[in-house]
């Protein structure tokens, strides 16, 4: 229990999907202006992450790995090159499914954050979550662990970023500065901040 | 406007003043990631380029020919294929620099500036233009991978290209590598400032501000 706690806390801070991995970082910028967007992104980011990791590791288990097709009489078969196109699709399946059951039973919630949930087809951070999992060959339930962590730790840092940025708003900031390039910095600050759970998973 | 002005335009503009990265917010996910040493960042910016040239043609080609309800899909589709064969390149021919891009060469595929692009501009043009503006987005790009990763190699390990330019101190020379600019803050500063300067420079990229600060009232005579 406790090391499923731990590989949590490892996904969700240390493997930071922005703030130490750069990855979604576009919508990360983007959708960060006000708390109500970032609120939403982040709840879609767990949502899709969490169902997408494993169900990608299922279907790279089953039909892509080397060795995948043993019983149909094909021990030598490797179909691992096309993860890409199998990964892409089933989180384009995925988030298309998402988006129809929401907008059918939950209207409300369609309305507050549906509009981010088509964006996330080509964030960079989801089809990273299935990546990282065929790399790093986690076991289903570690990919399940994985997806909801890191989508947790997404969830904070923009949540956190979009706090920091409705603040920064009243600001007088240099005209070059404003807008993006204080983002990045922001962002910065926080990835430094983050860097420390690195050295706090490290030290037990 | 003669056709040669427009095609430098198109060629030209994403180079600063449309820069996808800086002005457009597109494609910074990888840009950072890939930029601790010049080689890593260069393989990605030529990695980038040709598939954003080639998925722009492509699309371009037979744009008239996608359904709109699933031009996404078939957008992805097209791109991802590019990205496997660059990627199986990259794999044959330069497993050491395969290995340190790890998983970035395979998120080209949702690089949000190649879907950008293809979803602005190839959707609605001729493939000649397309691939023109493709290609501009990719210099674009490569632009500011390129200065990132210099200033990251030099500084954080005194080297360009692997070979050590500033002479370090522990060899006898007087650089001292600057450890953070290897990690991910020192990324993010970078291109904060490189923001920064740009938007300085060609002012008119400033993005308004959101709260004006309120008038001061008039002292009450």
């Amino acid at each position: 229990m406790s090391d499923a706690w731990s590989f949590f806390l490892f996904a969700a801070f240390v493997d930071n999907m922005p703030l130490t991995l750069f990855l979604g970082l576009c919508t990360f910028l983007a959708l960060s202006r006000r708390t109500e967007s970032a609120i939403g992104l982040g709840i879609a980011m767990i949502g899709v992450l969490g169902v997408t990791v494993p169900l990608n590791y299922l279907i790279y288990q089953g039909l892509l790995a080397p060795g995948a097709w043993v019983w149909a009489g094909q021990p030598d078969l490797d179909l691992s090159y096309l993860a890409l196109i199998a990964f892409i699709g089933v989180i384009a399946a995925t988030v298309q499914l998402l988006e129809m059951l929401l907008d059918r039973y939950f209207p409300a919630i369609h309305a507050a954050f549906g509009v981010f949930l088509p964006l996330l087809t080509v964030q960079c951070a989801i089809l990273a979550g299935s990546l990282f999992m065929v790399e790093r060959q986690y076991t289903l339930t570690e990919s399940a662990i994985f997806g909801v962590g890191s989508g947790v730790g997404f969830a904070v840092a923009v949540i956190m970023l979009s706090a920091i940025r409705a603040r920064l708003s009243y600001a007088d900031l240099p005209a070059g500065l404003r807008g993006l390039g204080i983002a990045f910095i922001l962002t910065g600050l926080l990835s430094l901040g983050f860097a420390s759970f690195a050295q706090m998973a490290a030290s037990p | 406007m003669t056709s040669r002005t427009s095609f430098w335009t198109t060629l030209t503009d994403p180079l600063i003043r449309q820069n996808p990265v800086t002005l457009q917010i597109l494609g910074i996910c990888s840009a950072l990631a890939v930029t601790t040493t010049l080689a890593t960042a260069v393989t990605m910016s030529v990695s980038l380029t040709i598939v954003l040239t080639l998925a722009a043609g492509i699309i371009s080609v037979i744009r008239m020919h996608i359904p709109d309800t699933i031009r996404l899909i078939v957008q992805i589709v097209i791109v991802a294929s590019l990205v496997i064969v660059i990627d199986q390149i990259l794999q044959a021919y330069f497993a050491d620099i395969s290995r340190a891009l790890s998983v970035y060469v395979g998120l080209i595929t949702t690089n949000c500036l190649v879907l950008g692009r293809t979803e602005a501009y190839a959707r609605y043009h001729a493939p000649w233009p397309s691939m023109i503006d493709a290609f501009g987005n990719g210099l674009g790009y490569s632009f500011v991978l390129i200065v990132i990763g210099t200033i990251r190699e030099l500084f954080g390990q005194g080297q360009l290209f692997g070979v050590q330019v500033l002479p370090l101190a522990d060899e006898g020379g007087w650089f001292t590598p600057l450890g953070l600019m290897l990690l991910a803050p020192s990324a993010f500063f970078l291109l904060g400032g490189l923001v920064w300067v740009v938007r300085s420079v060609w002012s008119e990229q400033a993005e308004p501000p959101e709260h004006s600060p309120p008038l001061r009232p008039e002292p009450i005579e």
